[in-house]
């Protein structure tokens, strides 16, 4: 008895020390679907002799819920969208990265050094940035197509043709900017007015999808989607005739971002995998693969030169402003969570 | 079968009994492990305090199940009224579940009599058949079912070259393509059983009530029907219970347009909501809703089986 116990002690500290070994030589990223090409990762891999092991979510709110749920001390990087970033470092679910601790920090474009949602950069890097708005099927429509009306009070050609993406914030924003109102405005009658306008809109929309946003405009199931550029430049690229709005009332500006998660196993290798992707080389791989900017200095030699020129990345003189969305406080998001709910209902 | 060997009495059927709460230890430890402790927590966060954008404070609060009840307007400071959104929400997913329930029951049944009266030998070939589409993802073949629906897919173009209609049918975000998708999610789980009831059918007794002059539809629901009762009600709860809280079909088909149970949950959970009590307290009602569905099925069975005998 005594024999097999001692045996099985050792086999158990062996096993330990094992994964222990292993752990040095391991990266867990928690990212975006779709998001980052496989060649890259098995390129960090290979340049700095790195297990890389990765899990997908599908919305920064599935994000922050399954690091809620005791995920955190899991994974090492996470890439939040900005407005998530404060909720996170809100949460204390990041960690801060020191003076120093990242070689390439310089690289980071002067305009994304010291974004609202986290000052100074403390817990992120800039990872893609690009905006949120609409795109509109020319074959259906030919009109002017630079006004939230297309979404919110459509022309009689695109009512009930519409895909909205299924997710609050998105939504919400843009109708805040259709009625020309402050975000997470707290005065009652303006929130009113909204909860009446999307009660009304819903009538001319067709679905709420996030997943298949760009899938319902190349098979033209919908004819106004409302979408992210990139996946808007991509139904383009795949055939739609469609074309991507920048409405004068403005439009939805997003940047994710790579954090060091608190409590990372490998702190060492998130902080190389986030110098690797201030490379302007490895990060312009990901802006050809995902079709958004990149919020490093020196990326324009090595991006695809189309993206230059892409429509999709390039606003007309005369669009409105972008704006991120924002985060708004307890009282005012139980408030947006009811008008959700009206709208679902 | 507990029974069975319980009744024995004698020294040696103790010393099984002795063994069977071992053997049995597993099964139990399972059942508690993944089935009573997750539901136990959700009872318990179900009457816990909300945090702001998920999770919980240890402080008892009935406030889940008075926002299920309870609708106190836009600001949430308005006296209490009946609140029918989640009343609504539930009642249309009871709805579509049941109406895939009689469809996959309609399309089903006779699936599975003709599989059970084809000749023994081929009738692991058809069941395997049945089987086939479910070894792909589910998400997959919802995925599918909407290209196939679509007002540009095969479906309409077909209908459309035939000329038995001019323009596309719109099927997709409708509930009618919610109720077509569920039915096809769950379809075999109607078949099978149904299938096991008829196999054990004797066939002799139709012959018999044939050569007394009863007509087919006769035989069918005095004999047949009465004898396969079990896997009908099987079949029934196996397609009715998945599709209540299902969220890939009504989201992916339906267009996510209205809220499920399923997706109201989820909601909670993955949304923006950030209500984890709320969601904890919405699938509470969910399970204590089947909970009686199947009880009064139960009862009934026994008050049948009691006639019967």
């Amino acid at each position: 008895m005594k024999t097999l116990l001692k045996t099985t002690a050792t086999a158990m500290a062996l096993a330990l020390a094992a994964n222990a070994a292993s752990a040095e030589g391991k990266l867990v990223i928690y990212h975006w679907f779709e998001y980052i090409p496989q060649e890259l990762l098995d390129k960090f891999s290979a340049e700095h002799g790195v297990e890389v092991v990765m899990d997908t979510y599908d919305s920064n709110e599935s994000l922050l819920a399954s690091l809620k749920a005791g995920a955190i001390g899991t994974y090492d990087v996470a890439v939040p969208g900005d407005y998530m970033v404060s909720i996170m470092a809100g949460e204390g679910m990041l960690d801060t990265i020191a003076d120093g601790e990242l070689a390439n920090s310089g690289n980071i474009a002067p305009e994304w050094a010291d974004p609202s949602f986290d000052p100074g950069r403390k817990h992120s890097i800039p990872y893609q940035w690009g905006s949120t708005s609409f795109s509109v099927n020319r074959d259906v429509y030919s009109g002017d197509i630079n006004t939230t009306d297309i979404l919110f009070n459509p022309p009689s050609e695109l009512a009930g043709k519409i895909n909205m993406l299924d997710s609050q914030g998105e939504v919400l924003a843009m109708a805040s900017l259709h009625m020309g109102m402050p975000q997470c405005s707290n005065d009652r009658e303006q929130l009113k007015a909204l909860n009446a306008m999307l009660q009304e809109a819903k009538g001319n929309w067709a679905s709420f999808n996030s997943d298949t946003a760009k899938e319902v405009l190349v098979s033209g199931d919908a004819a106004v989607g409302q979408i992210y550029d990139g996946f808007g430049a991509k139904a383009r690229e795949e055939g739609a005739n469609v074309e991507y709005a920048f409405p004068q009332q403005g439009y939805v500006v997003w940047m994710d971002n790579v954090v060091l998660l608190k409590d990372a196993p490998n702190r060492a290798n998130a902080l190389k995998f986030m110098d690797f992707l201030l490379e302007p080389e490895n990060i312009a791989a990901v802006s050809n693969y995902a079709r958004y900017g990149a919020g490093v200095s020196g990326v324009s030699e090595h991006l695809d030169p189309a993206l230059a020129t892409l429509p999709e990345a390039n606003p007309p003189a005369d669009a409105g402003a972008g704006v991120f969305i924002e985060v708004c406080n307890e009282e005012t998001q139980a408030v947006y969570d009811t008008i959700w709910t009206n709208l679902k209902k | 079968m507990a029974a069975g060997a319980a009744s024995g009495g004698s020294a040696k059927s103790d010393t099984y009994a002795d063994a069977r709460t071992w053997l049995l230890l597993p099964a139990w430890a399972v059942l508690g492990i993944f089935i009573l402790t997750p539901v136990l927590m959700m009872l318990v966060y179900s009457f816990l305090t909300k945090e702001f954008r998920g999770g919980v404070i240890w402080e008892l609060s009935f406030a889940a199940y008075d926002q299920f009840f309870c609708s106190r307007g836009l600001f949430g400071d308005e006296p209490c009224t009946v609140e029918w959104t989640y009343i609504n929400i539930f009642w249309r997913s009871i709805w579509q579940a049941g109406a895939a329930t009689l469809l996959s029951l309609v399309i089903g049944f006779p699936t599975a009599y003709f599989i059970a009266t084809r000749p023994e030998s081929v009738r692991p070939v058809w069941v395997f058949l049945i089987t086939i589409p479910y070894w792909v993802n589910l998400l997959i073949r919802t995925v599918s079912m909407k290209f196939m629906l679509r007002d540009q897919g095969p479906l309409n173009d077909f209908l459309i070259s035939t000329g038995l209609i001019d323009s596309p049918i719109h099927i997709v975000n409708t509930n009618f393509a919610v109720q077509l998708g569920l039915f096809y999610s769950y379809l075999p789980f109607m078949v099978l059983p149904i299938y096991a009831s008829v196999e054990r059918y004797n066939f002799n007794l139709s012959e018999a009530a044939a050569d007394l002059y009863a007509s087919k539809m006769t035989t069918l629901r005095r004999i047949l029907l009465p004898a396969v009762k079990p896997g009908v009600i099987a079949g029934c709860i196996l397609v009715f219970v998945p599709s209540l809280g299902s969220f890939l079909a009504p989201d992916l088909l339906g267009g996510a347009k209205n809220f499920m149970i399923g997706s109201l949950i989820e909601e909670q959970f993955k949304g923006n909501a950030g209500n984890w009590p709320f969601g904890a307290a919405a699938s509470m009602i969910l399970l204590s809703m089947v909970l009686v569905i199947l009880m009064i099925f139960a009862r009934q069975q026994a008050k049948a089986e009691k006639g019967a005998g």
